[in-house]
């Protein structure tokens, strides 16, 4: 299934800091809607002239075409959630989601930069698009490669509720105190 | 005056006459060089920096653009791979040197006068490609000269290309994509980044990037600017404050936060110091950063053999840089007679074609249109003049 209102114009809202309006919202819980296994999940709103994405991907699963300031057409069919996408993506924008990943949890993925790195297994805090801590997170997967050129690609497990707003981690120093306050 | 003349004058028989002489080593000058030495003109290349890429070096994040044009690449590897390419090509190179003089600007072979540590003396050249990129703007406020007040750029070069991080907690001013990138950056260094202030209601730089500090725990607040730092050995503490939408200051709403470094990301200006010299005409294009040489499709200025690429021709991004550095490096070989018009105006067409596409959308179209109404002028004061 194709996410056609997602393709071709720049949404009317643009959002005045960054973090994406209801509306894109909106656009992005659609995509998760009828589900698979991991998925892309693509967070570019605005019409800036950028095309990497549709040749980090080999399945041919996002599409920009010509003029490269299009936004993203994102075929979910053609998606197999392998994640080259979110190292490559120079905005950090695009993020790995399986809403499937166990009754309770989702798996999240995301692009990281910074270091130390987390190790697997490590508890963690995610944050969401505030940078505000809203839930733990356990590291299942530290992807690094060449090709990734030191973009990282992180993957935690979350409560299932939190999976659409958890977007960055914090790896913990006095966590406890924090969470919950 | 005595030691230019010592080491100028009884130099001068050893002058030497280059095909193309570029100043600036960005990426519009490294292009300009690269593309008019393949095409076997002699080129020297000057920079007043200790090495080559001008900014290129300080930027450790990936570029956006065209992915067969180097975009999904981190700044700092797009100047290695363009460094390498000079040394392949065997342009010569003349580093921590500035160029203090052009003479003789109008006529064919134009005379430059460069300053070493050392030394200066004059080059001469017949073609010119001026590629100074720009310079930071600041706002001025109460405590601004007190050590720890910069622009983001120069806390760009502290962290990254000396490895010295400026400071522990930082307040920048400005959410354009610089402001917003050196912060991310800051966060990289492990430097703590108290907030992003923006006078205006929203941010000016790509919702990406502002994106990828927020979520890291960044505060950007918009409408709030800075309106005092505190500090007698450097900074201590910043005052900054909520505006109306006039950009009026709203007293009450002061808040003073503890930072030892204060960062302006509040815009770049062309920096046309040597244009001016030049005779060149310019213009004034507030899109395009300010004042601008005025300049044709092929990047020549209003001054036969005068070239200018990058930030100089306007500010914009590192992609367009490139692309204007090769115009004019294609361009100033063309009219040298190192290569034929066709190829030229083949070269030229497909870099508009790109240019035209990085410059469309709501961020690069005005830019497009200022540029389309700059050339367009150029070509009326071109016309009066003949």
């Amino acid at each position: 299934m194709r996410n056609r209102n997602h393709a071709r114009t720049q949404t009317d809202e643009v959002s005045l800091i960054g973090i994406p309006t209801e509306k894109e919202m909106h656009i992005i819980l659609n995509i998760l809607k009828n589900k698979r296994g991991p998925m892309a999940v693509i967070e570019c709103f605005q019409q800036i002239p950028c095309n990497v994405c549709e040749t980090s991907c080999q399945f041919g699963a996002i599409r920009i075409g010509r003029p490269m300031t299009n936004l993203p057409d994102f075929d979910q069919a053609k998606c197999r959630g392998c994640g080259v996408c979110v190292s490559k993506c120079p905005g950090l924008a695009i993020f790995v989601i399986d809403m499937n990943y166990s009754p309770g949890e989702a798996a999240v993925s995301l692009p990281y930069e910074f270091l130390p790195l987390p190790r697997i297994g490590e508890k963690v805090q995610a944050l969401n698009r505030y940078g505000k801590p809203i839930c733990f997170g356990k590291i299942l997967k530290v992807a690094s490669s060449e090709n990734f050129d030191k973009t990282h690609v992180i993957t935690i497990s979350v409560p299932k509720k939190h999976a659409m707003n958890a977007r960055s981690i914090r790896i913990p120093k006095n966590m406890r105190k924090e969470i919950g306050s | 005056m005595c030691k230019a003349r010592e080491t100028g004058r009884h130099r001068q028989e050893a002058r030497e006459t280059y095909d193309v002489a570029v100043l600036g080593s960005g990426p519009a000058g490294l292009m300009a060089a690269i593309e008019a030495s393949r095409r076997n003109c002699r080129v020297l290349l000057i920079d007043e920096n200790f090495k080559l890429g001008g900014q290129l070096f300080k930027q450790i994040h990936k570029f956006f653009g065209s992915s067969d044009h180097f975009a999904g690449t981190r700044g700092f590897r797009i100047g290695e791979m363009l460094a390498a390419e000079l040394k392949n090509l065997r342009v010569e190179t003349s580093l921590n040197t500035t160029v203090i003089g052009i003479f003789d600007a109008q006529s064919e072979t134009k005379r430059l006068a460069i300053a070493t540590y050392e030394r200066s003396e004059e080059v001469l050249a017949k073609k010119v490609v001026v590629a100074t990129g720009a310079i930071e703007n600041v706002v001025p406020f109460p405590g601004w000269t007190i050590p720890g007040v910069m622009g983001v750029g120069a806390a760009q070069t502290l962290m990254n290309i000396f490895r010295v991080p400026p400071g522990k907690r930082s307040l920048i001013v400005g959410a354009g994509n610089v402001g917003l990138i050196v912060a991310y950056q800051m966060l990289q260094a492990g430097i703590d980044v108290a907030a992003i202030v923006e006078a205006m209601p929203r941010i000016g730089g790509y919702g990406v990037h502002a994106a990828k500090i927020l979520r890291m725990g960044v505060p950007i607040l918009l409408s709030h600017t800075i309106r005092k730092a505190i500090g007698t050995e450097h900074v201590e503490k910043a005052v900054i404050t909520e505006v109306n939408k006039n950009f009026k200051q709203i007293r009450r709403k002061e808040k003073t936060i503890d930072v030892d470094i204060i960062c302006f990301a509040v815009g770049l200006t062309p920096n046309t110091e040597l244009t001016r010299l030049a005779g060149c005409e310019h213009a004034y294009a507030h899109e395009l950063g300010g004042w601008i040489p005025l300049h044709d499709n092929t990047m020549e200025t209003t001054v036969d053999g005068i070239y200018v690429a990058g930030d100089l021709a306007g500010i914009e991004e590192a992609s367009v840089a490139i692309d204007g550095g090769k115009l004019a490096g294609v361009s100033a070989a063309e009219a040298l007679g190192f290569t034929t018009a066709e190829e030229a105006e083949k070269v030229r067409k497909g870099i508009w074609k790109r240019l035209n596409e990085l410059r469309s959308g709501p961020f690069g179209e005005p830019r497009r249109k200022a540029n389309t109404r700059k050339v367009a002028e150029y070509r009326r004061k071109r016309e009066n003049a003949q």
